[in-house]
């Protein structure tokens, strides 16, 4: 009996020190990405500090540059001009992308007729080619939406192409002999299980969206926060110039985590409960 | 306990020794041939299945046991021949057939209990339904209290007792078994052998079990179809009739089993190098 109570409220500290230690984890966690930014944040102020450049500015100041630009608006309105041709070019990269890498894993003449043309424009240096698209398309909204385009989307259909090659055929043969049609096949099974390495070509080709839309605005005309990157080094206000580009850094890596947190919502349930 | 051997012949399916009832065959198989290429797989396969009944698949590897319970579960097309289930040609996946995988084949990002009702989701059934379904076979194979469990916090045996639910849950007549148990650990498996002889006690259902393991075609089956390779083709077929009803442990020690298991493998010993 007093064994009994004994080890049942041995279970009862256990499971408090399992909360306890997971709730430790996480915090820990959390610990060692604000020493790793620390870290990084504190070698940027020494080496602005040391002016070995003229032209480097120290993390303190390129924060109050920041929030500079964020009072006063400038920043606003450069980014509302840079996502016109983000936005458009990432949803026409994202939905053209996805499918045209769906249809190359499920159907091998849409694979032989299109996969030769994703694989050249992935291996080619796309950004040299960003002037041929000017001298075609002008220096207009078109020229910066096919510079993100041609930049984002072939790491996103050629992620999509191998996650559909890579789902297991038994989870197919599975979906097939219990019946399930062609169209359950692709909705229940293929898309699910292609998701995570999908996502890793959505995240890789946004990523590369915003190296586009900066290229374009830097090599094409100067609008949005190219603009506000080529203002600033012209006149050497050089921590305005690292403020923009931090800011754009920022606003990709948060684009990036707001879409892994979509994938896993919408697609893997099993990876909350493990997190 | 009686035993009878027969040589690969002609009447193998005609009478069954052991008085089962003189069942009909519920999957016939006539003439399947199956080649990849320059590769025949299986040549000139006649076999008859009777309702009620466990028949293994037994053979090396390439002998084709998986190519031929494949081409019964309609996942393969044979190159020559048919599959007749109930009397009628297998031209796909049936209602009255389903499949147990060796890899388990469940769904990583769907929970048991939706895992399980797969086959009955695919079909259109309501939710409340299905689920209502899945969660009695998920009982009955033991894993009651995991139905909100993912795969990947279940161990191996657990995985696969999903896949026979899910199996179970759509009410086929007959169980295409691929290998099950061959991706478990020994005691999960001998677990397994004993559950599945208690299965066959409350479902009436056809089992068709592919396996390479002598000692668990005889612990479990009716009939045991030898395979050979290079081409596969049938080389024996042999029916057994070990009472299964009493304490599971006791087949393993008894002297017909173990004779039985050292008979198969003088037969089979030529082909493994």
């Amino acid at each position: 009996m007093t064994s009994v109570q004994t080890s049942r409220a041995d279970i009862g500290a256990l499971a408090t020190a399992v909360r306890r230690r997971a709730v430790g984890r996480a915090w820990r966690s959390a610990g060692w990405k604000v020493a790793s930014l620390a870290l990084l944040f504190g070698a940027w102020e020494i080496a602005g500090r040391s002016g070995f450049n003229f032209a480097f500015p120290t993390f303190f100041e390129t924060m109050a540059a920041l929030a500079e630009m964020l009072a006063d608006g400038s920043m606003g309105a450069a980014y509302l001009r840079t996502a016109e041709p983000l936005v458009i070019g990432l949803v026409f990269s994202l939905v053209v992308g996805v499918a045209a890498g769906v249809s190359m894993g499920l159907r091998h003449d849409v694979e032989w007729f299109t996969l030769p043309v994703f694989i050249v424009m992935q291996a080619a240096p796309m950004a040299a080619l960003i002037p041929l698209v000017t001298f075609v398309y002008g220096i207009g909204l078109t020229s910066k939406v096919l510079a993100v385009v041609i930049l984002a989307m072939p790491v996103i259909a050629i992620n999509s192409y191998k996650a559909v090659r890579n789902v297991p055929p038994s989870l197919r043969a599975m979906c097939r002999s219990f019946m399930g049609t062609r169209r359950q096949e692709i909705a229940k099974v293929v898309l699910p299980a292609a998701s995570p390495m999908m996502f890793a070509g959505i995240r890789l080709g946004v990523a590369e969206g915003f190296s586009g839309v900066v290229l374009a605005e830097l090599l094409i005309t100067p609008t949005g926060i190219g603009d506000l990157i080529t203002y600033h080094r012209s006149v050497a206000h050089f921590a305005h110039m690292y403020a923009a580009i931090f800011s754009i850094v920022l606003f990709a890596v948060l684009a990036v985590t707001i879409l892994q947190w979509v994938e896993t919502a919408l697609f893997r349930p099993e990876k909350r409960s493990a997190a | 306990m009686t035993m009878a051997l027969d040589d690969k012949a002609g009447d193998r399916s005609s009478d069954a020794p052991d008085g089962a009832g003189g069942a009909a065959p519920i999957v016939e198989v006539r003439g399947v041939a199956k080649h990849y290429d320059a590769l025949v797989a299986l040549d000139g396969i006649d076999l008859d299945f009777e309702a009620g009944r466990l028949t293994s698949l037994l053979g090396p590897s390439g002998c084709g046991k998986t190519t031929l319970l494949k081409i019964v579960a309609g996942l393969l097309e044979p190159t020559a021949g048919e599959v007749r289930v109930k009397g009628r040609p297998v031209s796909g996946p049936g209602p009255e057939r389903a499949f147990v995988f060796q890899d388990f084949a469940l769904l990583p990002w769907a929970s048991v209990l939706r895992n399980a009702a797969f086959g009955l989701e695919v079909r259109g059934m309501p939710k409340a339904e299905r689920e209502a379904i899945a969660r009695r076979y998920v009982a009955e194979v033991g894993l009651s209290g995991f139905e909100e469990k993912y795969p990947h916090e279940l161990s191996g045996g657990m995985r696969q007792r999903v896949g026979l639910a899910r199996a179970l849950a759509v009410d086929a007549d007959v169980l295409l078994m691929d290998e099950p148990f061959s991706a478990v650990d020994e005691q999960t498996r001998r677990q397994f052998q004993e559950d599945l002889i208690r299965l066959r006690e409350v479902e009436n259902k056809t089992f068709l079990f592919v396996t390479h393991s002598i000692e668990e075609a005889v612990y479990l089956s009716d009939r045991i179809v030898l395979l050979s390779p290079r081409p596969g083709r049938v080389s024996r077929v042999i029916d057994l009739d070990i009472p299964r009803t009493g304490d599971p442990e006791a087949i393993r020690r008894d002297p017909v089993y173990l004779d039985m298991v050292d008979e198969i493998w003088r037969g089979l010993k030529h082909y493994v190098e």
